[in-house]
């Protein structure tokens, strides 16, 4: 369903993307792993068509990203890193507008909207400006836009970031209740989600693809059995310093 | 669905933004306010014994040159500060359906502002009998010249993510067209340029096309004038905006 191939992308001269190329599954949760900086958004914002790549080619569901923007983009649901949504809409608008700018309208909207108002606990602030909301609610709000069109693909650039452990485990449980439908990327520092939730991992490294395998495989290539020592083990591109004696 | 669906949607939330906010009753009633000073203090509307809105007009360059770029300042500054220009280019619409929406309410609210003004057109009424033909031509051409102005301002907002940039370069383009055509000005020039090429220069700006229409002439040549302005801004734009998208 998403298809990423040789993706190239440099900003001011300096490469953050280097011949990326992977694939996505339906019914796939693909963790996306990386140092901060690594490219992991760069990455998501390519897919959703938000940024051109230099080189290389996304599709989603058969559409090219770049060839047919609108009609590619209508399979996705995007929630992007900053989870930034427009702060002086009241939740209930600012859904109804999702909605309809994704082509849903009359009962199939206000089911669909109804349906991600229930999915992401959003019942208690639907009457408030999304500005008055805290950290949590306004992540759910992001996440329930992503939602509302009931999409086939999902890219969600840290949806977890910013909440509290309760809220955590209620985001994970909600992306493996819909994983089965759809092809979901989810970045991630939190490698627990990564073993948790995914089926799949990619770790990418300066702008590189450095591993692509299961939370097991990776596992599995460490002496202590854990994923952040693989983690390590791969990411650490500067030396660790020496021990003062 | 069609484009013209997806412009609608924007249009429609955007001005629910303006509604939603005081910006738009502060805007309002600056509006009004300075307009009835500017025409019936500083203009001597009562000593001139006109039924006219001749001066009301005269002044509308001149106010709608900062009050503009102070509505559209935020359109798409504020997408860039907020980040949410990534969540609304990652919808299914164009960047320029985007922006047309955008424009579209912006100009709406604009023209529902300066139709606030309505009391002007009942007083020279009740006071004397007003050529009610000139007096609509000149809001036709404070529609256009509001319209104008905001396109520049939407292309001044998209450039950089701060709202008193974006205002203040609108604020010296809008006045850079209006100067070229001011008569102080255009005399001023008068002294080192032949007249053919005053009148060249003047030819670009705002004053020497809203002109006709305050004395009641609706000159196509004009409306060109005001639609090519328009659509030459959103026309740069809307590459600005797909230049964001390069990085």
């Amino acid at each position: 369903m998403i298809k990423v191939e040789n993706l190239y992308k440099s900003f001011q001269g300096k490469t953050v993307l280097h011949d990326i190329s992977f694939d996505v599954q339906k019914g796939e949760v693909l963790g996306f792993l990386g140092p901060n900086g690594a490219g992991k958004s760069t990455t998501m914002r390519i897919i959703t068509g938000f940024l051109e790549p230099d080189a290389g080619q996304v599709s989603i569901c058969g559409q090219d990203v770049a060839q047919s923007p609108v009609e590619a983009k209508r399979y996705i649901g995007y929630l992007a890193e900053s989870a930034a949504t427009y702060q002086d809409m009241r939740v209930q608008s600012f859904l109804n507008f999702a909605a309809q700018i994704r082509g849903l309208i009359g009962v199939a909207k206000s089911t669909a909207i109804d349906r991600v108002i229930d999915l992401c606990h959003l019942e208690p602030v639907l009457h408030q400006p999304i500005e008055n909301l805290s950290k949590g609610f306004r992540q759910r709000v992001g996440l329930a836009q992503a939602l509302v069109h009931d999409p086939d693909v999902l890219i969600l650039d840290e949806p977890t970031d910013g909440l509290d452990p309760n809220q955590k485990y209620e985001v994970r449980g909600l992306i493996a209740r819909i994983a089965q439908s759809k092809a979901i990327v989810f970045s991630t520092h939190i490698l627990e989600e990564v073993e948790n939730v995914c089926s799949r991992a990619i770790v990418i490294n300066e702008g590189r693809i450095v591993a692509n395998g299961t939370p097991d495989s990776f596992k599995a290539q460490t002496s202590s059995g854990r994923l952040d020592d693989f983690f390590r083990n791969i990411t650490r591109s500067i030396k660790e310093p020496k021990t003062l004696n | 669905m069609s484009p013209t669906k997806m412009i609608q949607i924007i249009t429609k939330r955007e001005l629910s933004v303006y509604l939603g906010s005081p910006v738009a009753y502060v805007f309002l009633i600056a509006f009004l306010l300075l307009s009835g000073i500017l025409t019936f203090t500083l203009g001597n509307f009562f000593e001139r014994n006109e039924a006219s809105l001749g001066i009301f007009f005269n002044w509308m360059p001149w106010l709608l040159l900062f009050l503009v770029p102070a509505i559209g300042m935020r359109l798409w500054s504020e997408e860039k500060r907020l980040g949410t220009i990534e969540f609304l280019l990652t919808l299914p619409i164009t960047p320029l359906q985007a922006i047309l929406g955008k424009f579209i309410a912006s100009w709406i609210f604009l023209i529902v502002v300066i139709l606030g003004s309505f009391p002007m057109v009942i007083t020279v009424n009740l006071l004397g009998s007003p050529d009610n033909g000139v007096i609509l031509a000149g809001y036709i051409g404070c529609f256009f010249l509001a319209g104008t102005y905001l396109a520049i301002v939407c292309l001044a907002s998209a450039l950089t993510k701060n709202q008193v940039i974006a205002f203040i370069v609108s604020v010296m383009v809008c006045l850079l067209l209006n100067l070229i055509g001011f008569s102080p000005i255009t005399d001023l020039l008068s002294r080192w340029l032949s007249p053919p090429m005053i009148e060249g220069i003047a030819n670009f700006s705002v004053l020497s096309h809203f002109d006709g229409f305050q004395r009641g002439i609706l000159d196509s040549r004009d409306v060109i004038y005001f639609v090519s302005v328009i659509a030459c801004s959103l026309y740069i734009n809307n590459l600005v905006i797909k230049n964001t998208r390069a990085g």
